[in-house]
């Protein structure tokens, strides 16, 4: 499933220089060293052509820090996965590339995130429109005590996404066969989508996620709560919907960031600590922490 | 001495023999070897030895109680002269009460002789009844208490027995109010069987007409009475629907505002202050009504040429909707504060606005506790009474017109059961026909709120 295409031979240039200072591992204990020590990012956090760009973002929980200082692309067909320890920020982070931190309310985000030209942060975006481009899907499957195929249709509905009720029932169809979910349910489309297995319920909050079409699709752990067969086909289709959608996913297991990604990003206590294409990681780590990570020395 | 300080000195005794009791234990501990040696806790050997000593004991003082009063009066009524033994039971009641007071207070003027020989024969029977009582008391408590200081050794399992004990005591604090449910139902459901005796089942529920005013005498107008007791379920009906129209929108929007609206610093105050309305005590909001919120809808009213009378079912309706928001926002807010943080994230995720998310997301999953806790809302909306009695009035009107007086099903048993009444006459037994219904009625609508509250619990967890 490692596919490296184009777009992310052409980060190797724009990458060189950071890729330089990779090779001053800091010298601190890697199990001991606290964050002041972590050091800049090594790999390569940038990429040619970007879907989303992040730079500098710090993100506050009241007065405590909880992201330092993170710059990152993901770029176009991208598959970015996002590791590190407990609690060292992923979905901190990635909750800031929709805006989803919004609900929480000390929490505050500095720095810039740009999807493509639109600024995120700014203050008079509008975060409907801006969630409409970057959905995102939650450790725990959410299903809305609907039916599965109003689950499907809320998106379209909220957003005015069609005409006719032809239309309607169109994506629903779509957005299911996508999420390879179709053939399980299409015989029970009117049946609560709380019936469904856990499995299949976060399939369905991967085709209601992909009905309003986003550009940018934001998973965090989505196969946490699911057995190794339900998150194969959640794997499968995840390389499946690279092709049209950019994806950033946070995940524990290290397989699994191994298997979908083309790049891999090592979180440690707010820091993004190494950046790179997802083989060179998981052979050749260029910081001592990302290397005490994945040999399991930690975390 | 009476009943009272017997019961001091005993409660004080047997909480000694806690400390006798742990003692004990500790006695026994230094034997076989220090505390570890012994099952339970020292403590338990005292609560242990408090519950073997308190318990027959209060079972002794609490049978003596109940027995001693009808033993000693049967035995004086036996030894009064023939004559009086002939007399029908109230006046010989009326005898004995007069013994009893020439026994506590002395001999008045008037009284025969025979009262004063049976007053002091009283008195002595009662004294003798409390030694005998106090003598049982104390060779029960020290041959229960030798015994089981004897028995106790450091095997004795005194944890697992205080326990058993405890759970006891919880069932019976639990079955107090059941079983009085069930002394409240059955009393309610026999007299109610006795007014069924004379006005039939049929005429009470689909009649259309309530006077429960019955003649006396023969001669007397006032005519036979009527029980239809459609006018005040109707009535009962109106108040509530008019306080629901009131309390649902504004209860449900007021939970809504503070669950998913209000900063904390705002719902951490308005909170309490919206529970303070549920409060106060209904006399107050009774008499709002009566004297505020009639006046001013019938005076309103007058303005547009509408004729209100003065006590409306307007003005009780809009005040007990008032009461009630509180039971409706807090159940309600309870219900939407536990819909899953998930469910709004999956919303906003998709680009939800925020009233998106509440209407077609956290509302529906909410929905059966709100109905639930609409539910009890209603019910004890129909149980009110205060706020009727001063502002809907009396008047068993069958009217759909909110500005006209009606009245409820619990103001009627309130002014039939008020004041001198006879016992036996229909008027009075139809107050507890009315109760029967009533607490049928709540009961249903309580249980069914249940059924849906639960069924929504079982939806999350
Ligand atoms: N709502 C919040 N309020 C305050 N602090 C928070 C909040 N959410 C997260 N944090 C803090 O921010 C830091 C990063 O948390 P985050 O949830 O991003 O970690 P994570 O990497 O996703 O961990 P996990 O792998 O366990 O999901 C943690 O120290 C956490 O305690
Ligand atoms: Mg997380």
């Amino acid at each position: 499933m490692q596919v490296v295409n184009t777009p992310i031979q052409e980060n190797e240039k724009l990458n060189a220089k950071s890729d330089k200072v990779a090779r001053e591992k800091p010298k601190t204990d890697p199990i001991n060293g606290s964050h002041a020590n972590v050091g800049e990012t090594v790999g390569k956090p940038f990429a040619k052509h970007p879907k989303m760009t992040m730079r500098n973002v710090d993100v506050f929980y009241g007065d405590k820090q909880a992201i330092y200082d993170v710059s990152l692309d993901i770029g176009k067909h991208e598959v970015v996965a996002m590791i590190g320890p407990s609690g060292c920020g992923k979905s901190t982070f990635l909750r800031c590339l929709n805006r989803m931190n919004d609900t929480i309310d000390i929490c505050k985000v500095k720095g810039e995130i740009k999807l493509e030209e639109l600024d995120v942060y700014h203050p008079k975006q509008d975060v409907v429109p801006l969630r409409a481009r970057v959905g995102m899907v939650f450790q725990k499957p959410n299903p809305f005590p609907k039916s599965i195929y109003d689950n499907v249709a809320y998106g379209p509905r909220i957003h005015g996404l069609f005409e006719r009720k032809t239309d309607l029932d169109e994506i629903v169809e779509n957005s299911l066969r996508r999420a390879s979910l179709w053939e399980e349910v299409k015989d029970r489309l009117h049946s609560p989508g709380t019936g469904l297995s856990g499995g299949q319920q976060q399939r369905l909050c991967i085709a209601r996620t992909i009905a309003v079409s986003p550009e940018v699709i934001l998973m965090d752990e989505p196969c946490s709560a699911l057995d190794p067969i339900a998150t194969a086909k959640i794997e499968e289709l995840i390389a499946e919907l690279s092709k049209k959608f950019t994806i950033a996913i946070v995940t524990h297991s290290m397989q699994q960031a191994a298997r979908v990604s083309h790049r891999t990003a090592y979180f440690h206590m707010g820091k993004l600590v190494e950046v790179n294409d997802t083989k060179r990681v998981f052979t050749n780590p260029q910081h001592k922490l990302t290397e005490a990570y994945i040999t399991g020395r930690f975390g | 001495m009476d009943f009272s300080q017997i019961f001091m000195v005993m409660a004080a005794t047997i909480a000694m023999t806690f400390f006798l009791g742990r003692y004990r234990a500790l006695k026994l501990g230094q034997a076989t070897g220090g505390r570890k040696s012994l099952n339970s806790l020292p403590t338990y050997y005292g609560s242990l030895m408090a519950m073997w000593c308190g318990i027959p004991c209060f079972i002794l003082l609490a049978l003596w109680m109940m027995f001693d009063d009808v033993i000693i009066s049967q035995a004086i009524m036996q030894e009064l002269p023939q004559a009086v033994l002939e007399l029908p039971t109230n006046e010989r009641g009326l005898i004995f009460n007069m013994i009893s007071n020439t026994a506590e207070n002395g001999a008045r003027a008037g009284a025969e002789p025979y009262m004063v020989a049976a007053a002091e024969r009283l008195q002595s029977l009662r004294e003798t009844s409390q030694l005998t009582l106090i003598a049982c008391l104390a060779s029960l408590f020290l041959v229960i208490m030798l015994v089981v200081w004897a028995k106790m050794s450091a095997k004795t399992r005194a944890r697992s027995q205080v326990e058993k004990g405890f759970k006891w005591l919880l069932l019976i604090c639990a079955s107090i109010a059941i079983f009085t449910t069930a002394g409240i139902v059955f009393s309610v459901l026999f007299e109610s069987i006795r007014f069924f005796q004379s006005v039939p089942l049929t005429e009470f529920l689909f009649g259309l007409e309530w006077s429960p005013q019955m003649a006396i005498r023969s001669d007397q107008v006032g005519g036979s009475g009527a029980f239809g007791a459609v006018p005040l379920f109707a009535g009962t009906l109106l108040i509530s629907a008019i306080a629901m129209v009131i309390a649902v929108p504004a209860g449900l929007m007021a939970a809504i505002y503070l669950s998913e609206y209000a900063r904390p610093a705002v719902r951490s105050a308005v909170k309490p202050l919206l529970e303070v309305l549920a409060g106060i005590p209904t006399v107050v909001y009774g008499f709002f009504a009566a004297l505020t919120v009639a006046p001013f809808i019938r005076d309103t009213g007058g303005l547009i040429g509408l004729s209100v009378s003065s006590e409306s079912a307007l003005a009780a309706g809009l005040v007990m909707g008032i009461m009630i928001i509180p039971f409706v926002s807090s159940l309600s807010d309870d219900v939407i504060n536990a819909v899953p943080q998930s469910l709004r994230d999956g919303a906003y995720g998709l680009g939800a606005t925020r009233s998106e998310t509440i209407k077609q997301v956290v509302i529906p999953a909410a929905l059966p506790g709100i109905v639930g806790g609409i539910l009890l809302a209603v019910s004890r909306a129909i149980g009110e009474t205060m706020i009727v009695v001063m502002a809907a009035g009396l008047a068993a009107n069958l009217t759909a017109n909110p500005l006209e007086s009606v009245t409820t099903v619990t103001v009627q048993i309130v002014t039939l059961l008020v004041g001198d009444q006879e016992f036996n006459s229909p008027k009075t037994l139809s107050a507890f026909a009315l109760g029967l219904m009533l607490f049928t009625i709540t009961l249903v609508l309580n249980y069914v709120a249940l059924l849906v509250v639960k069924k929504y619990r079982e939806q999350y967890e």
